[in-house]
């Protein structure tokens, strides 16, 4: 691109390419979202086999009203799960990072690499344990025991995302905050809090996006129709399968509005957590 | 935020001052109640996991008896299970590779300075943000055989190309991994196109210099360098194959003769339905095992590259 002002005829072949390239990838990534908005907007009496991919003859909306009436109470679930879930565990991860990046102690490094497997493995590896250990403290099937579940198992990523942020706050300004005489909490309230903000912003949003669409943990811990997930209230309206297709789509829309528009607002900040989550970034 | 590899070198201030120590340990003591809980809730549980295998819990009354490894024969030798094992395999092939060569093509495309690259970007990585349930919901239209995208490739004149897609006996997993594919590749994408611009332009333009066309260029400079996230990639995608749940659950289930069962869904439906909670366990130690002998060599190697 920087080289020449002169334009062969070779290279508007290859950009013509990309874009050609890039555009089937995108109309290919945006096909499910065609069909499950178009499909949402038209009534039962249009939704066809045959006519799957035409247009609605007009925005009908009586889908959305009648998924709506379905999955109401689980969006509400979902709600009060992952707002108190991601604020808590964002903030337990804001002081482990803390201490795993600026308060090393003997065994620290051994400690978080312990908290990144235990991370990665999957939650089949405890979820017999889990379900026994709820019920005998009589959380089991309550909202606020899967909150507590995906708070202890937001552990690990929040901890990795906070300690790679601080990592990038220079010590010199720990060590300035010592000198003012300030302790283990007074750095962490006057020094990391303060610019914390962005570190904040990415991992709420983060356990946001991955509490509201975790469905395993939800079936398990809150089996109960009434009390589950806004995931799993989708599964059991998809469940039968001569259920409206129409109102499937318009669930499926509903469950996933929180999380895309999320993302749409702040998509920036959706891919530093991409990248932190990922461990090597 | 840095996203950089988190260094491992910064080492705590040692200032001799001794309200200092005091507060490593208030550090430590506010660290304990995580650390604990890790401990309880992952790796205890897992370890029980492990002894729930061994025992005759396979009804829903409780009972530790220990049984050695009767359930793990039993289990490994019957016809569902190896099932999981050819699925996985299969699911694997699938949904490693589409992800990972999907992921590759779109970032090195994006990273060729492209008009609207933003807009590009959003849409390839919005499916990650949809959780895997409404994924499902979606594409279990889509490849509905009378219907979907059947219909689409005989409006165009490809119908050869129909297919019975996740409903065929032999090869019904496979079409999943493309709607499990779909939702992760953005993701896989966003870690190469990381990596791409952490390449210095200067290796690219000296490359051109001394003659590499674009393929050589990619296949001798920046293929290599970006092993790293490949290996990343591999070992994301693996686990994202290992405990598959959602996606399979809601798209076909276990399909017909077990041709689209997986291990999660196996063992939640031996748990919930059955009640033989020690075969389940068989099967979620299992996962665990493998899953061991993906991440941990892969930590430890991070871990080792920061320490240099």
């Amino acid at each position: 691109m920087t080289r020449s002002k002169t334009i062969s005829l070779q290279t508007i072949w290859s950009r013509g390419a990309i874009y050609l390239l890039l555009i089937a990838f995108a109309l290919y990534f945006l096909m499910p979202v065609y069909v499950l908005v178009n499909t949402s907007f038209k009534p039962y009496t249009e939704v066809s086999v045959q006519r799957m991919w035409e247009l609605p003859q007009g925005l009908y909306l009586g889908s959305f009203t009648e998924a709506w009436s379905k999955v109401a109470p689980n969006f509400t679930n979902s709600l009060l799960i992952t707002v108190p879930a991601a604020i808590i565990s964002s903030f337990i991860g804001s002081i482990n990072g803390y201490i795993f990046s600026k308060w090393r102690f003997k065994g620290s490094n051994t400690i978080f690499l312990l908290f990144l497997i235990g991370m990665f493995l999957p939650y089949q590896g405890v979820l017999i344990p889990m379900v026994i250990t709820l019920r005998s403290v009589g959380l089991y099937g309550t909202i606020p025991g899967l909150i507590f579940i995906h708070c202890v198992f937001g552990i690990p990523i929040t901890a990795l995302m906070f300690r790679s942020y601080y990592a990038g706050v220079p010590d010199d300004l720990v060590d300035a905050g010592k000198i003012d005489g300030c302790g283990f909490f007074g750095i962490y309230r006057h020094v990391l809090l303060p610019i914390a903000a962005p570190a904040f912003a990415v991992v709420l949003l983060w356990q946001f996006t991955s509490i509201w669409n975790d469905f395993i943990i939800g079936l398990v811990v809150l089996s109960n129709p009434r009390l589950a997930p806004v995931t799993v209230a989708v599964q059991n309206l998809a469940g039968s399968f001569t259920t409206e297709w129409n109102i499937q789509m318009a669930g499926a829309l509903i469950a996933a509005a929180p999380t895309i528009i999320v993302y749409l607002l702040l998509g920036k900040l959706f891919m530093r957590g991409l990248l932190a989550g990922s461990v090597k970034g | 935020m840095a996203v950089g590899p988190t260094t491992l070198s910064t080492t705590a201030p040692r200032t001799s001052r001794r309200h200092i120590n005091r507060d490593l340990l208030l550090a430590i003591v506010v660290l304990t109640p995580s650390i604990i809980a890790v401990a309880i809730f992952i790796y205890t549980f897992i370890a029980w996991t492990f002894w729930i295998s061994t025992v005759n819990w396979n009804t829903s009354v409780i009972d530790y008896t220990f049984v050695g490894l009767r359930n793990w024969e039993r289990m490994l030798s019957s016809f569902r299970f190896q099932m999981n094992l050819r699925n996985l395999a299969l699911y694997a092939l699938g949904f490693m590779s589409q992800c990972i060569i999907i992921g590759f093509l779109l970032a090195s495309l994006l990273d060729q300075h492209i008009k609207g690259e933003a807009v590009f970007r959003t849409i390839f990585i919005f499916p990650f943000a949809v959780s895997a349930v409404v994924t499902g919901v979606a594409w279990r239209w889509l490849m509905r055989p009378e219907t979907g995208i059947n219909l689409l490739f005989e409006s165009v004149g490809l119908g050869f190309l129909k297919s019975k897609w996740f409903a065929d006996p032999t090869w019904g997993i496979l079409f999943i991994t493309i709607a499990s594919s779909w939702q992760f590749a953005g993701y896989v994408m966003a870690l190469y196109l990381a990596g791409l611009r952490g390449i210095p332009s200067e290796v690219k333009e000296a490359a051109q210099i001394d003659g590499c066309n674009t393929w050589a260029l990619y296949r001798h400079i920046i293929i290599p360098m970006l092993a790293p996230v490949t290996y990343t990639s591999i070992v994301l995608t693996g686990m994202g194959a290992i405990r598959v749940f959602d996606i399979v659950t809601v798209i076909s289930g276990s399909g017909q003769a077990f041709s689209t069962d997986m291990l999660a869904y196996h063992m939640f439906e031996q748990m919930f339905t059955a009640n033989r909670f020690s075969l389940s366990a068989v099967i979620g130690a299992f996962m665990i095992i493998l899953s061991v002998f993906l991440v941990v060599p892969y930590l430890l190697s991070v871990r080792k590259e920061q320490e240099r």
